[in-house]
C-alpha cells in the first residue's frame, strides 16, 4: 500500500500518526499526542544545550512512541547501531522488505531544513518510506510535502553526537494488537498527564514553571545573557517541532476527540479552557520577543510573573481535569 | 487561537516553508492549519542565529590575529561548542582546547585532522584555512 504523508505540528506525534495510519489504525496526530500523555513542562538547569538550560514543553523524546504501545497492544522493534555502516545496511534491508521505518536524527545535518532552523538538536523524528537511487524518500511530518535526502546526509544525521545522540535509532511495528482506541485507555492517558503536570518534583510540571520563574526573577535586566535566556525560553516554546502554546492547542484537539471516544462530554469545555491557556503562552512569547528585539526594556521579573500566572492556570486546569475523569 | 488568528507573517527563518498549527474554527473545533510563521518566532530564532554567527566572526578575527587556529572558526561556523566538538571528534575537551590554539593545531597528524574534518563534515584541506 502506498504511503500517505500528512503535515503535523510536532515531529514525534506526526511520525506515529502517519506510521500507525499506514498500518490501518485511525490515529490523528492529536490523538497520538494525548494518548501517550505527552503534554509536559520540564526545566532542567543541569543539562545545557548550546549553553542554555534544557526547557521542554512536552515529555521526553521517544515517550510518544512508547506511550502508544500499551493502548494499542502493540510491539515495536527499536534498533541502535555501533557502526553507521551497519545502520545504513539495516535501513536499506527494511525498506527493501517494504517496511516504513521511523528514525531519530539530528536536525543540523538534514539539508532540506531551512538554514536558520539547523541547530544541533538530536531528537528529531521522521519516517523513511523508500529509496530511489541514492536518495531516501522521507516523510518529515513538520514539512508540508514529502522530501528527499541523499544517503550520506541522512547517515550523518542519524549518527550525530552530543546530547540525546540518536545512535542510528530506527523503529517499526512488529505487531499491533488492536486498531481502535478504548475509553479506558483515553481516561488512563488523561489521568497520567494530570499526574505528570502536578508531580511533586521541583523541575517538572507546574512546579518546573515556578522554578524557572524564580530563576528569571533573579536575573540582572541589563545582562546580555538575560535576553538570551528569555529568547531561549520562547525558542524552545515556538520553534519547529516544539511549541509550548502549540502543544496546548494539540492537547485541546485531543480533549475534543476524547470527549467522544471516552463518552465524557465535559471534556469539550476543558478543550476550550486549555485553548485559552495556550493563548496565554502566546502572550508570554510575544512579550518576551519584544524584549529580545529591544521594543521594550528587558524585564525578567515581568516574564517571571507571566510564567507564574501560566503555572497557576495550568495547576487549576489539571486539578479540575483529574476530577472530571475520575468522577 | 482562532483560525483567523493563525499567523501568516512570512517568518523568514522558515525559508518559505509552512508549519502546521492547531486552531479553533468557526464551529469551535480544533483543526490543523498551515502557517507562514509568526514574527515572534522569527525574532527569537534570528536572535539565536545571530549569536552563533557573532561567535564565528569573533573566532575569524582571532584566527587572523594569530591567536586561534582555524579549528575554532569552523567549530563555531558549524554551530558547535567545545563540548559538542569533543563528543563528535572523540577527543577529550582539554585536547580540543589545545587544538584551538595555532601551535597545538600545527602539531596535528593527518589522521587527527581527518577526525576533526569528519566531525565537522568537511574536507581536511578546507579545515586548515578560513573560507
Amino acid at each position: 500500500m502506498s504511503f500517505q504523508h500528512r503535515h503535523a505540528a510536532h515531529c514525534e506525534s506526526g511520525v506515529m500518526s502517519n506510521l500507525l495510519r499506514h498500518h490501518g489504525v485511525q490515529m490523528s496526530e492529536s490523538l497520538a499526542f494525548g494518548l501517550s500523555a505527552a503534554l509536559a513542562f520540564a526545566y532542567l538547569p543541569f543539562i545545557k544545550v548550546s549553553g542554555q538550560p534544557l526547557i521542554a514543553y512536552r515529555s521526553l523524546p521517544r515517550s510518544i512512541i512508547k506511550g502508544l504501545l500499551a493502548p494499542l497492544a502493540a510491539r515495536f522493534r527499536f534498533e541502535t547501531f555501533r557502526s553507521p555502516l551497519a545502520g545504513e545496511q539495516r535501513l536499506d534491508a527494511l525498506l527493501a522488505s517494504g517496511q516504513v521505518v521511523g528514525l531519530q536524527t539530528s536536525v543540523y545535518w538534514l539539508p532540506y531544513f531551512p538554514p536558520d532552523m539547523r541547530f544541533h538538536f538530536n531528537a528529531h523524528n521522521l519516517l523513511v518510506y523508500g529509496k530511489e537511487g541514492d536518495d531516501y524518500l522521507i516523510s518529515d511530518p513538520v514539512f508540508e510535502e514529502p522530501v528527499r535526502c541523499a544517503s550520506a546526509d541522512l547517515l550523518r544525521a542519524r549518527f550525530a553526537k552530543g546530547v540525546l545522540a540518536p545512535k542510528g535509532l530506527l523503529y517499526y511495528p512488529q505487531s499491533i494488537g488492536r486498531k481502535d482506541v478504548t475509553p479506558a485507555a483515553v481516561r488512563a492517558a488523561i489521568r497520567k498527564n494530570c499526574r505528570m503536570m502536578l508531580a511533586p518534583v521541583p523541575i517538572a510540571g507546574v512546579r518546573g514553571m515556578r522554578l524557572l520563574a524564580n530563576k528569571l526573577q533573579r536575573l540582572p535586566p541589563n545582562d546580555a545573557n538575560s535576553a538570551a535566556l528569555i529568547g531561549h525560553i520562547v525558542r524552545m516554546q515556538e520553534e519547529i517541532g516544539t511549541g509550548g502554546a502549540g502543544f496546548r492547542f494539540i492537547y485541546a484537539a485531543f480533549l475534543q476527540e476524547a470527549a467522544e471516544l471516552a463518552q465524557l462530554p465535559s471534556l469539550s469545555g476543558f478543550a476550550e479552557r486549555l485553548t485559552t491557556i495556550g493563548d496565554g503562552w502566546r502572550g508570554l512569547a510575544l512579550k518576551a520577543a519584544r524584549m529580545v528585539k529591544g521594543r521594550e526594556s528587558v524585564d525578567p521579573p515581568a516574564i517571571a510573573a507571566k510564567l507564574r500566572e501560566q503555572a497557576a492556570n495550568e495547576e487549576a486546569f489539571f486539578r479540575d481535569l483529574k476530577l472530571a475523569v475520575d468522577g | 487561537m482562532d483560525l483567523n488568528a493563525v499567523p501568516q507573517e512570512g517568518n523568514a527563518t522558515l525559508g518559505g516553508h509552512r508549519k502546521a498549527v492547531y486552531a479553533r474554527d468557526a464551529d469551535g473545533q480544533m483543526v490543523i492549519a498551515a502557517s507562514r510563521g509568526w514574527e515572534v518566532e522569527e525574532i527569537v530564532t534570528s536572535h539565536a542565529v545571530q549569536a552563533l554567527h557573532a561567535q564565528a566572526e569573533a573566532a575569524r578575527q582571532r584566527v587572523q590575529a594569530g591567536l586561534a587556529s582555524p579549528l575554532e572558526f569552523w567549530m563555531y561556523e558549524r554551530r558547535m561548542d567545545l563540548a559538542l566538538l569533543s563528543q563528535a571528534s572523540g577527543f577529550w575537551q582539554w585536547r580540543v582546547k589545545r587544538h584551538l590554539r595555532p601551535d597545538g593545531f600545527a602539531k596535528l597528524s593527518t589522521q587527527q585532522l581527518e577526525r576533526y574534518a569528519q566531525a565537522l563534515g568537511m574536507a581536511p584541506a578546507a579545515l586548515q584555512r578560513l573560507p
